[in-house]
C-alpha cells in the first residue's frame, strides 16, 4: 500500500517526457532560453502547483518558487498605497509581480480595441497591381512558356472523341425540355365498356355528398330558424351528434353574407371519408309495413263472441276477487274483498242472496255437476261449503240430504283439515260445511265430477300446499310429498285423472291414478297468475304476471305453442269457453280480451288463435283492473269481475 | 375420426381482409405514401361482415382493406415512381450536404415525375364512369382556384384549377345546362345536367379564407392533383365533342393582358363566349315514334315530350333580357347564371375587362342591385336584387319582380334540390311557388281568404256568447226554483255513420292482426311507425313553428298600422 504514491509519481513522469521533448525542440527552434524555461514552467506549473519549485533549470535543477509572503492585508495595503498599482499584475509563472511600462500598457489598450498591435503597420498601404491586362514591356518572369499551351491535349481529345462517339452512337441524347403543363387528349378514345376489371365487383362507389336543403339557404323561411332553445341545445351538443352541422342563419340580402368559416374543413373531411372511410354495402329494407301485419281471418267470420257490455253487476263495496257461474247459467256467485259473497241472477242483474263470511273472499268455485248445487267460498284459512238453495228444490234438498247423509266411519284418523258442520245462523244461511285448514287458502277448484275438491295453500317449499277434499267422505289428502316452488293455482284435468299444478314457472302435469308426474310445462314467463284447461283437454293456456298469456298444446311440445302478449299489465285470469272456440283473459289494463282459439281433431292442425275482440268497461282501481273472468256455460257471454266492485256481462 | 384439424382463420373472410399496417408493411412504403397512393388509385377500407372473424378473434378497432385491392397495388408503376422520388431527395440532400452545386442543379433537372392518365383510364373505363364522379372533383377544383397565391400549395395548381374550373364554366354556358342555382350559407351549389348526369358543385363565396390548421394540405393536394387530370381529360372530351380546340386559345387586342392568368381567366369567364359557336340545333333525343307502342309508352313518350319542351322553355329563359351588374354583386357567378340562360351581362368597365355596353345604355332590361338605395335610376329598367335571377332559375319561369325591388324585404330563398314526398312539411312559400308554376294567381285569393277568416271568427263569438246567454237564462231560472218541467219528448233515431263504422271496424281489425305479430316483426313494424311518427311530428313542429311567427308578425303590422 505504502509503495503506491511513488509508483505514481514514476508514471507521472513518464508522461511527461513526451512533451518535454516537444517543448524542448520548439524552444530551440526560437533559440530563447526564456521562452524555453517559460515553456517548460507552462506545461509543468500545472502539474507542479502542489511542490514548492515550480520548474527545473538546463542543469536539472529545481527553481524555486519566490517566498511569498503577502496576505490580504498587504495586498489592501498595497492597493491603497501604490499608485502604480493598477499597472502592476502577478505573473503566476514566476510568482513575481511585474509593473508594466507605458509601452506595454499602450500594447494592451491597442489589442483591446481590436487594433494591430504594431503602432507603425498601416493597414491602408496602396495595392499595386502587379498582374494587369496591361502587356509589360518587361515580363514579370522570364520564363519560357511551356509546351502544352500552345499543343493540343491529347487526353482532351480522347475525351471529346468519346463523347462526340457516344453522340454519334446515340448513347447520349440533348436534354429534353421540361414539360410544366400537364397534357391532356382523348383518354377515352378507345372506351370499352366491358373493360371493367373484376375488381370492380367489390367496388362501392361513394355516396355523393348530401344535397342541401332549405335551411342552408341565406335567407330560409323563418320556421327553419333555430329558436333560442334549439340553439342552446345545439351548442351543448357534441358535433358528432348534431342534426344539423351549422346553425341556421338569415342574411337580409347576398351582399351581407360572409364566408363559411368550414368551409375549407368540410372539404376536407369529404376527401377523408373519401379514402379513410370503411365502405360497406348496406341492404336497406324497403318493407311496407302492412305487408308485416299476418293475414288473420276476419273477426266478423269468427262469430259468435261477446262484443258489448250489456250488464253490470252492482252491489260489492270492494273489488272482487273472484266470480263462478252455475252449471245451468242461471246463477253467478261473486266473493269479494268487503267479506261478502253474493248470489246473482244473471239475466236481471238481481242480487238475490248475500252473505257474510269472516273475511275476504279469495276464490269462490261452483259444483260443476249439475245434481249437485253446492259453491265452495274459501275466506281466510277456511273454505265453506254453501248449498245457495236457487234453482231447482229437488236439486237443493238432494245436495242437503247428500251432505247429512255422511256417517262417520269407526276409525277417525288425524286429518290436517278440520270438518265441521255449522249451526244456527250460519246453516240457515245455507252454509253446509266448514273445513279449517292450517294455511290461508288462496284457490278452490272441483273435479269435473263435483265430489273432489282441490284447495291451494301457497308457501314456498312447503309439503302442505294442496289438499285435495272427497266431500261425500269428508276425507282430505295431501297428494304431494314434496312441493317445488310456491303454488299458484291449480286444476283437474275434465277428462282424464289428471292433476295440473302451475308453480311460479311451471305447470306439471300429475297422473292421479299412477301417481307420477306426466308432464312439465314450461310457461316461460316470470309468474304464472292463473291457468285454464280447455274442455277437449289437450290445451292449456296460461296468463302471467309479465303481461303474457301462453298456450300449450299437450301433444306437441312443453313449451308454449303461442305466446300472447297483447295485454300491457298483468294477466289476472283466463279462461276458455265450453263449447264455443273462444278464451279470455283478464288485466290489470282493465280490459278483456277475448280470443278465437279453435282447436282441430285433426292432430296435424295447429290450433287457430285470433284475437277478435278487446272489451273495456272496468274501471282501473289502485292500479287494479279486471281480476278475473268467466264463460257462460252455454251462451257465448263473458263475465268480469273488477277492481272497481263491479261484476260486468258482455255479450 | 382422423383428418388433420381445421386451423381457425386460415380460410374464408379472414384471408380476404388485410389490416392497414399489414399493407403498407407489404407494399414497403411509408405511411404518407401509402396513403397517396389509396388516394390515387381510389383505395378504400372495407369494413368486413363479420369484423370479429376478420379481426381473428379481437374486437378492437381496425381498418382493413380488401387484400386483392392490395395486391393490385403491388402491380402499381407509381409506386416505383414513389420509391425514385425518395432516392432523388436523398441525393439532393447529399448533394447539398456536400456543397456540390453542380450535381444538385443536375438532379433537380432530372427529379422524377409521374402521370396519372393510366390511373384516371383505370378508374374510369368509359367516359359516363367519369362524369359521374366529377362531383367533388369540381368542388375541390373550385375551392383550390379562391386560394391565396402564397403559401398552402404550388401556384401552379392554383393556376391549373382555375383555368380548369373556367373551362368547365364556358363548357356550360355554351350548352346551357345549367339547372338548378342555390345561395346556401356555405358557398353557392350549381346543378348541371351534362350527357344525361346531374352534376352539383359547390363554390365557395369571394373571400379570403382563414386557412385552419387542423387540416392537412397534403391530403388535399394529392386529391387535387388527382382532380385536376381527370377534370382535364374530361374537358378536352367535352369540348372535342362542341367541336373545339382544347385548351382554347384565346385572342385579344392587348397581348400584355394575357400575360396576367388572373386577368386572362376572368377575361375567359367573360369574353370567351363569342368565340364558341352556338349549341347545336337539333333536340338531343329525337322523338322517335314506335310503332304499335303500347298505351304507356305513348303516355311515357309524351312525358318525356313535355320534360323535354320545358327544359328548352328553361333553357331560353333569359333570352332576348340585357342585365347591367352593379359594382357590388358576386359577378363571376351571376354572369355565369345568367349567360347559361341566353341573357346579355355587362358591367362597369373599370371592374374588369369584358363589359360590352355601359350603365347608360337604353336598351338594358335589369339591373342588379344589392344596395339599399340608389340614387340614380333609368325609368325604362327593373332594379333588382340578385336573389331574383337565382329564384328564376330555380322556379324556371320569370318571377314577379316587385317582390325583389331594391331596398324590399326579400322573400325566402327556397333549396331547388328538396322534394317533398307525401307528408313531409312543405313551406307555405314553396306552395306558392307550385300555385304560380301552374299558372295560378294566389295571392289574391289569400287575402281574400284571410278577411272571410276574420269574419267568421266574429260570427263564432257571437255564437259563443249567444250559447252563453243561454246557459245564463238557465241558471238564473233555476235560482228562481222554476224546476224545469219532467217530460218525455219522442227520442231522436241516431245517425248512423256507416262510412265511419266501416273504418272503426277495420281499425280494429288491423289493431288486432298487430297484436298477433311475431316477434320480429313486430320490431321492425315498430321501428318503420316510429319513423313515420317522428317525420309526422316534425313536420307538425315545423308548421306550428311557422303559424305562430306568421302570427307574430301579423299582429306586428297591426299595431304598426294602428299607430
Amino acid at each position: 500500500m505504502c509503495l503506491e504514491p511513488a509508483r505514481l509519481s514514476h508514471s507521472l513522469h513518464i508522461t511527461l517526457c513526451p512533451s518535454l521533448s516537444i517543448s524542448l525542440f520548439l524552444s530551440l527552434s526560437l533559440s530563447l532560453s526564456l521562452s524555453l524555461s517559460l515553456s517548460l514552467s507552462l506545461s509543468l506549473s500545472l502539474w507542479l502547483s502542489d511542490y514548492p519549485h515550480i520548474g527545473y533549470d538546463l542543469d536539472g535543477k529545481k527553481i524555486f518558487k519566490p517566498i511569498r509572503n503577502k496576505d490580504e492585508l498587504d495586498e489592501f495595503l498595497d492597493k491603497m498605497e501604490n499608485p502604480d498599482y493598477w499597472r502592476t499584475i502577478h505573473d503566476k509563472m514566476t510568482g513575481t509581480d511585474v509593473c508594466l511600462s507605458d509601452e506595454q500598457v499602450d500594447l494592451v489598450h491597442r489589442l483591446q480595441q481590436g487594433k494591430f498591435g504594431d503602432v507603425n503597420f498601416n493597414e491602408y498601404e496602396p495595392a499595386i497591381d502587379f498582374f494587369s491586362n496591361e502587356v509589360m514591356i518587361h515580363p514579370v518572369t522570364n520564363r519560357p512558356a511551356d509546351k502544352r499551351s500552345f499543343i493540343p491535349s491529347l487526353i482532351e481529345k480522347e475525351k471529346v472523341g468519346k463523347l462526340v462517339h457516344a453522340i454519334k452512337m446515340g448513347w447520349i441524347k440533348p436534354r429534353r425540355p421540361k414539360e410544366t403543363a400537364p397534357q391532356y387528349y382523348d383518354l377515352w378514345a378507345k372506351e370499352d365498356p366491358n373493360a371493367i376489371l373484376g375488381r370492380h365487383k367489390m367496388h362501392i362507389p361513394a355516396p355523393k355528398m348530401r344535397l342541401p336543403g332549405h335551411e342552408e339557404s341565406y335567407n330560409p323561411p323563418p320556421e327553419y330558424l333555430l329558436t333560442d332553445e334549439e340553439r342552446q341545445v345545439w351548442e351543448q351538443q357534441d358535433p358528432d351528434e348534431r342534426k344539423l352541422s351549422f346553425l341556421p342563419q338569415k342574411y337580409l340580402s347576398l351582399r351581407a353574407v360572409p364566408a363559411f368559416s368550414r368551409f375549407i374543413q368540410e372539404r376536407f373531411e369529404r376527401c377523408l371519408d373519401l379514402y379513410l372511410c370503411p365502405r360497406q354495402r348496406k341492404m336497406r329494407v324497403n318493407v311496407n309495413p302492412e305487408d308485416l301485419i299476418p293475414k288473420l281471418p276476419r273477426p266478423r267470420d269468427l262469430q259468435p263472441f261477446p262484443t258489448l257490455q250489456s250488464l253490470v253487476y252492482h252491489g260489492h263495496s270492494s273489488l272482487i276477487r273472484s266470480i263462478s257461474i252455475s252449471p245451468s247459467g242461471q246463477w253467478l256467485v261473486s266473493g269479494s274483498d268487503d267479506c261478502t259473497v253474493r248470489f246473482w241472477e244473471v239475466c236481471t242483474t238481481r242480487c238475490l242472496k248475500t252473505m257474510e263470511v269472516g273475511g275476504p273472499v279469495k276464490s269462490v268455485a261452483w259444483n260443476p255437476a249439475p245434481s249437485i248445487s253446492l259453491v265452495a267460498v274459501s275466506y281466510g284459512e277456511n273454505v265453506i261449503l254453501v248449498n245457495p238453495g236457487l234453482g231447482d228444490r229437488l236439486i237443493c234438498s238432494a245436495t242437503d240430504q247428500l251432505i247429512s247423509s255422511y256417517e262417520e266411519p269407526e276409525e277417525v284418523k288425524d286429518q290436517q283439515v278440520q270438518w265441521a258442520v255449522p249451526e244456527g245462523k250460519a246453516q240457515e244461511q245455507g252454509q253446509r260445511l266448514i273445513l279449517t285448514h292450517p294455511k290461508a287458502v288462496k284457490q278452490v277448484s272441483w273435479h269435473g265430477r263435483g265430489d273432489y275438491l282441490a284447495c291451494v295453500m301457497p308457501d314456498d317449499g312447503s309439503s302442505l300446499q294442496v289438499v285435495i277434499h272427497q266431500v261425500s267422505r269428508r276425507r282430505t289428502q295431501n297428494p304431494f310429498h314434496r312441493n317445488k316452488g310456491a303454488v299458484q293455482c291449480v286444476s283437474f284435468h275434465p277428462s282424464r285423472p289428471y292433476f295440473l299444478v302451475a308453480t311460479q314457472r311451471y305447470v306439471r302435469v300429475y297422473n292421479l291414478i299412477k301417481q307420477e308426474l306426466t308432464k312439465k310445462l314450461m310457461a316461460n314467463c316470470k309468474w304464472i297468475s292463473s291457468m285454464a284447461v280447455h274442455p277437449g283437454g289437450d290445451n292449456v293456456i296460461c296468463g302471467s304476471y309479465d303481461c303474457r298469456l301462453a298456450w300449450f298444446d299437450l301433444d306437441l311440445s312443453t313449451k308454449p305453442y303461442k305466446v300472447l302478449r297483447h295485454h300491457k299489465k298483468a294477466l289476472r285470469g283466463v279462461a276458455y269457453h265450453k263449447h264455443y272456440p273462444l278464451f279470455a283473459s283478464g288485466s290489470d289494463d282493465g280490459t278483456v280480451i277475448v280470443c278465437h282459439g279453435m282447436v282441430y281433431n285433426d292432430l296435424l292442425q295447429n290450433p287457430l288463435i285470433v284475437p277478435v275482440k278487446v272489451l273495456k268497461g272496468h274501471i282501473i282501481t289502485h292500479d287494479l283492473g279486471v281480476l278475473d273472468v268467466a264463460f257462460h256455460p252455454t251462451q257465448p257471454w263473458v263475465f268480469s269481475s273488477g277492481a272497481d266492485g263491479t261484476v260486468r256481462l258482455f255479450t | 375420426m382422423g383428418g388433420l384439424q381445421k386451423k381457425k382463420y386460415e380460410s374464408g373472410s379472414a384471408t380476404n381482409y388485410i389490416s392497414r399496417n399489414k399493407a403498407r408493411k407489404k407494399l414497403s412504403l411509408s405511411l404518407a405514401d401509402f396513403r397517396r397512393l389509396c388516394i390515387l388509385k381510389g383505395i378504400y377500407p372495407h369494413e368486413p361482415k363479420h369484423k370479429k372473424k376478420v379481426n381473428k378473434g379481437s374486437t378492437a378497432q381496425r381498418t382493413f382493406y380488401l387484400l386483392k385491392d392490395i395486391r393490385f397495388l403491388m402491380h402499381e408503376p407509381i409506386v416505383g415512381k414513389f420509391r425514385e422520388y425518395k432516392i432523388f431527395v436523398r441525393k439532393l440532400r447529399k448533394a447539398y450536404g456536400k456543397a456540390e452545386w453542380g450535381t444538385a442543379e443536375k438532379l433537380r433537372g432530372n427529379k422524377p415525375g409521374y402521370k396519372l392518365d393510366h390511373i384516371i383510364k383505370e378508374r374510369y373505363p368509359t367516359f359516363i364512369d367519369a362524369l359521374r364522379d366529377v362531383d367533388d372533383a369540381l368542388s375541390m377544383c373550385f375551392l383550390f382556384s379562391t386560394f391565396p397565391r402564397t403559401g398552402k400549395c404550388h401556384v401552379q395548381t392554383i393556376e391549373l384549377c382555375r383555368r380548369l374550373s373556367v373551362e368547365w364554366m364556358n363548357y356550360i354556358i355554351t350548352l346551357r345546362s345549367l339547372r338548378k342555382v342555390f345561395l346556401s350559407i356555405k358557398g353557392i351549389y350549381y346543378q348541371a345536367e351534362v350527357l344525361g348526369q346531374i352534376i352539383t358543385w359547390l363554390v365557395p363565396y369571394q373571400f379570403a379564407h382563414d386557412h385552419p390548421t387542423d387540416v392537412d394540405y397534403r391530403v388535399m393536394a394529392t386529391f387535387t392533383e388527382l382532380y385536376t387530370t381527370l377534370l382535364g381529360f374530361i374537358n378536352f372530351r367535352l369540348y372535342q365533342t362542341l367541336n373545339l380546340v382544347y385548351p382554347p386559345k384565346v385572342t385579344h387586342s392587348q397581348p400584355a393582358v394575357m400575360l396576367h392568368f388572373d386577368l386572362l381567366s376572368d377575361y375567359l369567364t367573360s369574353a370567351l363566349l363569342p368565340f364558341l359557336p352556338p349549341r347545336f340545333a337539333e333536340p338531343r333525343w329525337p322523338p322517335v315514334p314506335r310503332p304499335g307502342g303500347l298505351q304507356e309508352d305513348g303516355e311515357k313518350l309524351a312525358e318525356r315530350l313535355k320534360a323535354r319542351q320545358d327544359q328548352d322553355r328553361q333553357e331560353k329563359l333569359f333570352e332576348g333580357l340585357k342585365f347591367f351588374l352593379n359594382r357590388e354583386v358576386p359577378r363571376e357567378s351571376l354572369a355565369f347564371v345568367l349567360r347559361c340562360f341566353g341573357a346579355q351581362v355587362s358591367w362597369d368597365k373599370s371592374l374588369c375587362i369584358g363589359s360590352t355596353y355601359d350603365v347608360t345604355d337604353e336598351t338594358i332590361t335589369h339591373h342588379v342591385v344589392d344596395r339599399p338605395s340608389l340614387e340614380k335610376q333609368y325609368i325604362n329598367r327593373y332594379y333588382v336584387q340578385p336573389q331574383w335571377v337565382y329564384d328564376c332559375v330555380n322556379a324556371r319561369m320569370l318571377l314577379p319582380v316587385e317582390d325583389y325591388f331594391v331596398g324590399v324585404t326579400l322573400p325566402p330563398h327556397l333549396s331547388p334540390f328538396v322534394e317533398e314526398k307525401e307528408g313531409d312539411y312543405v313551406p307555405p312559400e314553396k306552395l306558392k311557388l307550385l300555385a304560380l308554376q301552374k299558372g295560378e294567381r294566389p295571392e289574391q285569393e289569400e287575402e281574400e281568404e284571410e278577411e272571410d277568416n276574420d269574419d267568421s271568427e266574429e260570427e263564432e263569438d257571437e255564437d259563443q256568447s249567444d250559447d252563453e246567454d243561454e246557459l245564463k237564462g238557465m241558471e238564473e231560472k233555476q235560482a228562481l226554483g222554476k224546476a224545469s218541467s219532467v217530460k218525455v219528448t219522442p227520442g231522436e233515431a241516431k245517425p248512423v255513420n256507416r262510412q265511419r263504422a266501416e273504418q272503426e271496424a277495420k281499425a280494429e281489425e288491423k289493431r288486432l292482426a298487430v297484436m298477433m305479430m311475431k316477434k320480429r316483426d313486430k320490431y321492425l313494424y315498430d321501428k318503420i311507425m316510429f319513423g313515420k311518427k317522428r317525420s309526422v311530428r316534425e313536420a307538425n313542429k315545423m308548421s306550428a313553428k311557422r303559424k305562430a311567427l306568421d302570427e307574430a308578425s301579423k299582429a306586428n303590422k297591426k299595431k304598426k298600422l294602428k299607430k
